[in-house]
């Protein structure tokens, strides 16, 4: 599992790309979309829509299931990467090339984990 | 295999469709162009529809034990009632369809004793029509009372996949909450949940796991103390049907799958029929039109303007009424318990069975389903619940519900129904075990499984991303 050490991951598995202080990428972790197995789906969130941490923001549908995507952190989308509407298998070959969508005015970034929390909260998940 | 259309051969004729007894229209209103239909003779047609049959798997092929389905046999008596020309040569808009309408009536009967509902609407075609029907009269109920601000449907995290697409359907915010470790709903995490923005709980009960929720009173009081209804999923209802009621469990409205519980055909073969029952503070909210009987004649009676209307044309799917109907007059009173009883009986036979190899979600006795888990055999071996459930396919047994629940991992999910003999358990239980044994000594091979089935093993990941959805032919 990889799980690079330049960005942030939340317990709900998503990674955190900070690209300034208040932007950043959000995508799904090498350890999510292994979990999930195959994409074949992925609903993403609209241009302005807002973020709130914690709650659902979009969903990807796996070939043995639909899963919310939750917000890592609070903020606005500005971008969603439309490359993945007709290539889902991108975030499974590429987790971390595989970004979903970019907020800016980013906010509620305190419960974000390092590579190392995160990995040991894999593990304790497993 | 190939279809009707390329098997066909030009000028191939054959008799099967009857003299043509209207006149043929004038000129001008032909086609410009010949449609395209399939030319072939009586055998061709045929052998293919053999054919087709051939790579089909339902109930009269096998076992069938496809969790929260309940794949029941479906009584050939059940046919023959619904074939009966009384039933069949009626139509909803004639004056008079006494007998049809008692049949209807009496159904309404036997299905609100046994849910301890007080009224009852056959228009919904199906299980989740069902549930977007029930959730309209909690939604018309709270609309009615001025409780604009409750938009929040709670629904804990083994429900069924269809419960909170209804409620997102129906208007509503969905609320999932996690369940307890014995996988029944968290009573501290519902309390959490519920506030004054409640419209109500979705909810089976046995649930997903299999298992009776012992907290149901509490849980459905909790709910009531926060000004919601609650909502029964009546999906599994055939592991307590004549034992205890929804509605004595503080249910206040719920749906049933005839085509699960009350052996109607499932699926594709189906059509499914969806009633949905209410405690009477919701009746005048069901859809048109309710049936009353004065001095032995039956009729029809609007509901009303707080009826939230039509959710179907007239009144659902009403042959499969028949058949459920024939069903529980077949059963009596005595026999719908007995069925409950010996779906439980028969699935913890088949845990029994296959405990000490496969791994299961829970201890303990279960209701009429159980889930098991491959996650360890994932993990050290290799070999998933996919695995397993197409190399059950080699044995001739239809793959139980697959990755479902959710919150168990490489979930198996197995219901056999009270339909089945203890030989096909017994045999069922030892293909279990020898595709077990087949996985830990030959992983590669479970791979590729089945290998003896009319179609291996789909694509299903192309199948999904590149759906295609018609059959093209070029001109």
């Amino acid at each position: 599992m990889k799980t690079p050490a330049e960005l942030k991951y939340a317990k709900t598995h998503e990674w955190v790309r900070f690209t300034s202080e208040t932007e950043c990428e959000v995508g799904l972790s090498d350890y999510a979309q292994d979990a999930l197995g195959d994409l074949v789906f992925v609903n993403l969130p609209e241009v302005d829509a807002a973020a709130v941490k914690g709650e659902t923001i979009c969903d990807v549908e796996s070939v043995k299931a639909v899963s919310d995507v939750y917000a890592p952190v609070s903020g606005t989308v500005c971008e969603v990467n439309e490359e993945l509407l007709d290539s889902p298998e991108k975030i499974n070959s590429d987790p971390y090339g595989a970004w979903l969508f970019r907020l800016t005015d980013v906010t509620d970034t305190d419960d974000l984990m390092d590579a190392e929390a995160y990995i040991s909260c894999c593990e304790e998940e497993a | 295999m190939k279809t009707l259309f390329e098997r066909s051969v030009s000028g191939r004729r054959c008799s099967i469709l009857p003299a043509c007894d209207v006149p043929a229209c004038a000129p001008e209103q032909t086609r410009e162009k010949q449609l395209r239909l399939p030319e072939l003779s009586e055998t061709d047609i045929s052998r293919h529809y053999t054919e087709l049959a051939k790579q089909t798997f339902g109930v009269n092929d096998g076992f069938y034990p496809l969790g929260s389905c309940t794949m029941k046999y479906n009584p050939k008596i059940n046919e023959t009632a619904a074939g009966l020309p009384g039933f069949t040569d009626v139509h909803p808009t004639q004056d008079d369809a006494q007998g049809s309408m008692e049949l209807l009536a009496e159904a309404e009967k036997k299905l609100c004793e046994i849910t301890g509902m007080d009224a009852m609407t056959f228009q919904p075609a199906a299980g989740a029509h069902g549930e977007l029907t029930g959730l309209m009269l909690i939604k018309r109920y709270h609309e009615l009372h001025g409780n604009t601000e409750r938009n929040v449907i709670i629904v804990p995290d083994s429900a069924h996949g269809t419960n909170p697409a209804s409620s997102a359907m129906c208007g509503f915010k969905v609320v999932n909450i996690p369940s307890a470790p014995d996988g029944c709903v968290d009573l501290e995490k519902l309390k959490e949940a519920c506030g004054s923005d409640t419209a109500g709980l979705m909810l089976t009960n046995p649930n997903t796991l299999g298992i009776f929720d012992k907290n149901i009173k509490e849980i459905t009081r909790i709910v009531h103390d926060a000004g919601g209804l609650c909502y029964y999923d009546g999906a599994n209802l055939n592991a307590v049907m004549g034992i205890v009621r929804p509605g004595d469990m503080g249910f206040d409205c719920i749906h049933l799958n005839l085509h699960k519980s009350f052996s109607t055909p499932h699926g594709g073969g189906g059509p499914g029929s969806g009633p949905v029952g209410c405690k009477s503070f919701l009746e005048p909210y069901l859809p048109d039109a309710k049936i009353v009987c004065e001095n032995g004649k039956y009729a029809w009676q609007a509901r009303g303007e707080e009826s939230i209307g039509a959710m179907r044309s007239f009144h659902g799917n009403f042959l499969v009424v028949v058949k459920a109907f024939t069903y529980l007059t077949m059963l009596g009173r005595e026999g719908v318990p007995e069925v409950a009883r010996n779906a439980v009986l028969n699935a913890n036979y088949l845990k029994h069975l296959l405990e000490g190899t496969y791994e299961t979600a829970t201890e303990g006795t279960c209701m009429h389903e159980f889930v098991l888990t491959l996650e360890s055999l994932k993990k050290e071996n290799g070999v998933s619940a996919m695995d397993i459930a197409k190399a059950l396919q080699d044995c001739g047994i239809h793959p139980p519900t697959m990755y479902f629940p959710l919150n168990v991992h490489e979930a198996l999910m197995v219901e056999p129904t009270e339909t089945e003999s203890k030989e096909t358990l017994d045999n069922a239980a030892k293909a279990f075990l020898d595709v077990y044994a087949k996985a830990l000594e030959d992983p590669e091979y479970m791979h590729h499984t089945p290998y003896n089935s009319p179609i291996s093993r789909p694509d299903e990941v192309t199948a999904a991303r590149h759906p295609v959805l018609r059959c093209q032919i070029d001109d």
